[in-house]
């Protein structure tokens, strides 16, 4: 009883924090909840900038001039940057690094599903840095605002440097839809397989998102799920069809009334399929990542006993 | 400079460029698959720092041929294996953390013994490129010797893979310091340095390390073939590399 009497005003301060706009930093009192939402969302960004450095890293070998070349490997290492980053955010939550890697090992923690789909042509190189790092910048923009301090300044950095990435994507993705009949093709083929799975980005429609009530309130997520996926859309869906490659959604068009792209219905049953671990390169994404890190048990070991000695 | 000098030259920039180009590739192999993240991101740096060297030696081998700076990809992506001149230690495959590891302190501290020596070149471009990659050299050799340190001298475990990785190293790194047709003329012009004296410092410095670490190299006969000679492993990972790129070869990538 004396708990509940000494909590209550602790969590209308936090509210009233929260309204006036501030940013709870970690040694501030915050509802066990808000701990909760706010390790689950920040370590499965990190998982997911960990795993998503897989998809692309399997073309570094093959990009077809130097430079591409520099640029993917230096956007590879961005990612292991980020989630690195990432990581050390949500350890100011009162977790370790290593319980959340083994919760990703496991198979218990969950990431982004965009990271489940092959990369199976170089120009999905470009369409992963136009589509999926432009529908992450959309997200990480509105989670820059958020109430979590570390997380927020985490979104602000991150932002910077998906920029880039996303910049070098669709540089190649308008290259090659101007290029020869090869690439366009490429193009068209990566724009065929990536453009559904990335709609799906943004999480399940606002009338079926279990979290987001109260993550709103406490103001983590600041725009619903629909509300950011119709920014993106308004921004692509012009520039895809101005380079003269097919969206491949017979039911697209334009809502002239409201002044917006309108999709068609999303299947959102292969969504959940995916989530639940059946998508086409889960299970292979998850021992490459168990692979790298039971291939360098013993070298942690190495580091561990040489720094014991010094 | 006369023809023999610039086709000395070449040689010798084309394998420079050759094993930068191909060490980098090797160590990109690593990203997203290393031990801890920290090296994810340290070895995609140092790649990208290794392929930044040999675009700057291809460049000078551009100009040399009197050919644009595109000629580079050409070289990278549309040349057969015979046609390398890279050392075999370098297109061999990443293996474990160890034999990466080794690998690169060994190629490191061949550079480290090299480039003040082209920094004193004749050749002014030569000059300046070595004094710009000299610098980010501080970091590799920085980088690598720490490992060998920690996994020479970290465990039982650790030890043996450096000693197995040594065994298979040591008689190919002497391909790095095999002479190269033209190297008296281009030595009697202060363009390139005398490699076999280079070859005697490396000894040292690496004898010095391999020491410290209690690793024994191999009394095997030393690799004398030359830098024409490759092993299988160049086959495969020029038909990787290159596997786009002759998708489309009009294309402008």
């Amino acid at each position: 009883m004396t708990q509940a009497t000494d909590i209550t005003p602790k969590l209308a301060e936090f509210e009233a924090r929260i309204g006036r706009g501030e940013k709870i930093e970690p040694g501030d009192w915050m509802p066990d909840d808000y701990r909760k939402q706010l390790i689950r969302m920040i370590s499965q960004h990190a998982h997911s900038e960990i795993v998503g450095m897989l998809p692309e890293g399997n073309y570094i070998t093959r990009a077809p001039s130097l430079r591409r070349k520099m640029v993917l490997i230096a956007k590879v290492q961005d990612e292991g940057g980020h989630g690195q980053y990432l990581y050390h955010a949500a350890e100011t939550l009162g977790i370790s690094r290593d319980e959340m890697e083994q919760a990703l090992l496991a198979g218990k923690a969950k990431y982004s599903s965009i990271f489940n789909y092959p990369t199976l042509n170089w120009a999905d190189i470009g369409m992963i840095g136009w589509l999926v790092d432009g529908a992450a910048i959309k997200n990480q923009t509105m989670l820059a605002h958020c109430s979590y301090g570390p997380y927020s300044r985490a979104m602000v950095r991150i932002c910077a440097e998906e920029t880039f990435h996303q910049r070098q994507g669709k540089e190649m993705i308008v290259k090659y839809a101007q290029g020869t009949p090869n690439q366009r093709q490429m193009a068209q083929d990566a724009l065929n397989r990536w453009w559904w799975p990335v709609l799906m980005m943004f999480g399940p429609h606002d009338s079926d998102s279990p979290n987001s009530e109260v993550l709103r309130r406490w103001g983590v997520k600041t725009q619903s799920n629909d509300t950011v996926r119709q920014l993106f859309l308004d921004e692509v869906v012009p520039e895809l069809m101005a380079i003269g490659l097919q969206i491949p959604d017979p039911q697209l068009h334009f809502d002239a009334e409201n002044k917006h792209w309108k999709h068609g219905p999303i299947d959102w049953a292969h969504f959940w399929q995916v989530v639940k671990g059946n998508g086409p390169m889960n299970k292979e994404r998850l021992a490459a990542r168990n692979q790298a890190h039971d291939n360098g048990a013993w070298v942690r070991d190495a580091v561990t006993a040489y720094a014991s000695r010094k | 400079m006369n023809a023999n000098l610039t086709s000395a030259l070449d040689s010798r920039l084309l394998a420079l460029a050759d094993d930068e180009l191909i060490l980098a590739h090797r160590d990109s192999e690593w990203t997203g698959h290393a031990p801890m993240i920290e090296e994810d991101i340290a070895l995609a740096n140092i790649a990208q720092d290794e392929l930044g060297h040999a675009t700057l030696w291809y460049a000078i081998l551009c100009d040399l041929r009197k050919q644009p700076d595109e000629h580079t990809d050409q070289l990278v992506y549309f040349r057969d294996a015979a046609d390398w001149r890279n050392a075999q230690l370098l297109e061999l495959p990443i293996g474990d953390w160890a034999f990466t590891m080794l690998r690169q302190f060994l190629f490191d501290q061949f550079e480290w013994v090299l480039l003040p020596a082209l920094t004193k070149s004749s050749h002014t471009a030569v000059t300046q490129a070595a004094a710009k990659v000299l610098r980010e050299e501080i970091y590799h050799t920085r980088h690598s010797t720490a490992w060998v340190r920690r996994l020479g001298q970290g465990t039982a475990e650790s030890h043996r893979r450096m000693q197995t990785a040594l065994d298979v190293q040591w008689p190919l790194a002497n391909q790095l310091f095999v002479p190269m047709l033209g190297d008296e003329a281009l030595v009697a012009a202060g363009i390139w340095p005398d490699m076999a004296p280079l070859q005697q410092q490396w000894l040292a410095k690496v004898g010095e390390m391999l020491a410290e670490c209690g690793l024994i190299a191999p009394a095997s006969a030393a690799t004398r073939v030359s830098r024409a000679s490759h092993t299988e492993h160049l086959t495969a990972l020029l038909a990787d590399m290159q596997s786009v790129a002759r998708l489309d070869p009009q294309a402008d990538w």
